[in-house]
């Protein structure tokens, strides 16, 4: 294998590229990338530089001289706008047909809109230095879609003395993501901090002075968040005979076709460790993913390793940090084992079937989640590990 | 090799102290610490995991 490509230049393409490296891959490597910068972390875009503690320099996931270390064709500001399978080429926007024996899809996300105009959305540094342009007391802001994303920017936008206005379609905010309880809870902290949430509400678009609902009020503002979720990137293989549906389908090597993997936010792979088709938009998973499809590339047939992972997420707002392992989604039931969710420091783990999916945790120590996270890693039965008087032993 | 951590950029996610235990640790409020500055070559590749697997690119191998 010469000449691998990696299209999408962030943080699941530059970790596959550099495990390419690390594993002694010594032919080409061209990272094809459609924003203009060297690849950045997105994570703090909604925390340090909507707040504008970090100037935008401080997002670059690797120093020049790492990145220069990796002797990469680097092609940025250009987009990738075809693949085909047969020729083996990667078509890119400049015109360009590049030619590769391997090839990594990397291309994330982009958010959902609703109709209408001059709404923000918050995915790219330009995204968050225009938004941040806006925030200062006495704007109203609405945003549109209490998830983490929405809810972390509401946070920031709070502090900086923003009105903010939240606005979700599910009674309790990601109620279906981490349980009614914990969303309970971190809705009233926005609450607390003087966020108006509205929950059981409809946006249908974006007006010239704020939102209309689906029952035609308007909620007046004088910016708009919409962070109602993303698509996968993967247009530009329309017609290149991969599967996609909800993300470039993967088996469980994150393979998509011979030769051609797929990682990060964009890839929809089968994760055995919980034995279902799963995508991920979590940063480290990114990281992960792109690495196990790096290896994956490079090994022989019979030394390929399925990727099975403990998904890993954490979220910062107001002073709290939560962070989970797992596969929460889906949950059959959510126990507290340790702490008070009232005092904003538990730990919360979920039952899906007759195991231990996952755990959450606000406000504790590192090791009062690491043995959870083994718990989930063998898959522990819920009614052996599980009581909720006696703390789990970590592993 | 020395080994370099910008607390400051840290979220706290633990993945380098499963890379290399040896090498990381985390506070009280999750943050990652260096257990030891310098590392051997025998211990390179699982800080060169922890690198490649930390969320906030908190770590870094200064060059020689
Ligand atoms: C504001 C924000 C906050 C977040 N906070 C957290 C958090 O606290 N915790 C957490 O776990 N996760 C968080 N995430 C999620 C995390 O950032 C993503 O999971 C991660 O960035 C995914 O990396 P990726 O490389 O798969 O995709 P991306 O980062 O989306 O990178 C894909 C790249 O490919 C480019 N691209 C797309 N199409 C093409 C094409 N046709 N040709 C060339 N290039 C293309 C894109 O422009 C982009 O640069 C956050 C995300 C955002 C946006
Ligand atoms: S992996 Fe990075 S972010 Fe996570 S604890 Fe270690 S240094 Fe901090």
């Amino acid at each position: 294998m010469r000449r691998i490509v990696v299209v999408g230049a962030s943080a699941a393409g530059l970790a596959a590229a550099e495990t390419l490296r690390r594993e002694g891959h010594d032919g080409t490597i061209t990272l094809i990338g459609d924003e203009p910068e060297p690849p950045y972390d997105r994570p703090p875009l909604s925390k340090q530089i909507l707040a504008a503690e970090w100037q935008p320099d401080r997002l670059a996931l690797r120093v020049p001289a790492d990145l220069a270390a990796l002797d990469l064709d680097l092609r940025l500001g250009v987009a990738a706008t075809g693949l085909d399978l047969v020729a083996r080429t990667v078509r890119l926007a400049d015109g360009c047909e590049v030619p590769y024996d391997g090839l990594v899809i990397a291309t994330g996300v982009r958010p959902r809109r609703l109709p209408g105009e001059g709404a923000h959305v918050l995915r790219t540094l330009d995204d968050a230095l225009m938004l941040r342009e806006q925030l200062k007391p006495g704007l109203r802001l609405v945003v549109v879609g209490a998830g983490f994303l929405g809810a972390e920017a509401a946070a920031v936008a709070r502090r900086l003395g923003a009105q903010v206005t939240l606005l979700e379609p599910a009674a309790v905010p990601l109620a279906h993501a981490v349980g009614v309880e914990v969303g309970q809870m971190l809705a009233r902290a926005h609450v607390d901090q003087g966020v108006e949430l509205r929950c059981g509400v409809t946006v249908t678009e974006v007006t010239e002075d704020g939102v209309r609902l689906a029952d035609g009020e308007v909620v007046e503002a004088d910016e708009v968040l919409v962070a109602i979720g993303s698509l996968p990137n993967t247009e530009w293989l329309g017609g290149s005979g991969l599967a996609v549906g909800d993300g470039v389908v993967c088996d469980a090597y994150c393979e998509a076709a011979e030769n051609v993997y797929a990682a990060g936010d964009v890839a929809r792979w089968y994760n055995p460790l919980f034995g279902a088709s799963m995508r991920i938009e979590h940063r480290t998973n990114a990281a992960e993913q792109g690495m196990a499809a790096a290896r994956n590339l490079l090994a022989a047939p019979e030394a390929r390793k399925p990727f099975a992972p403990v998904p890993y997420f954490w979220s910062d707002q107001y002073d709290m940090k939560v962070q989970a392992y797992g596969f929460l989604r889906g949950h059959d039931e959510v126990a507290v084992v340790e702490g008070d969710v009232a005092e904003r420091r538990f730990v919360a783990v979920y039952r899906t079937g007759g195991r231990v999916g996952g755990a959450l945790a606000v406000g504790m120590p590192p090791k009062a989640i690491r043995g959870w996270r083994q718990a989930v890693v063998t898959g522990a039965a819920w009614h052996e590990t599980v009581r909720t008087d006696i703390p789990v032993v970590e592993a | 090799m020395k080994v370099e951590l910008e607390a400051d950029k840290c979220v706290a996610s633990g993945q380098c102290v499963v890379a290399a235990m040896d090498v990381f640790d985390q506070d009280d409020d999750g943050i990652a610490v260096l257990l030891t500055e310098e590392v051997g070559d025998d211990r390179l590749d699982d800080v060169k995991e922890a690198i490649a697997v930390c969320p906030a690119a908190a770590i870094r191998l200064a060059r020689p």
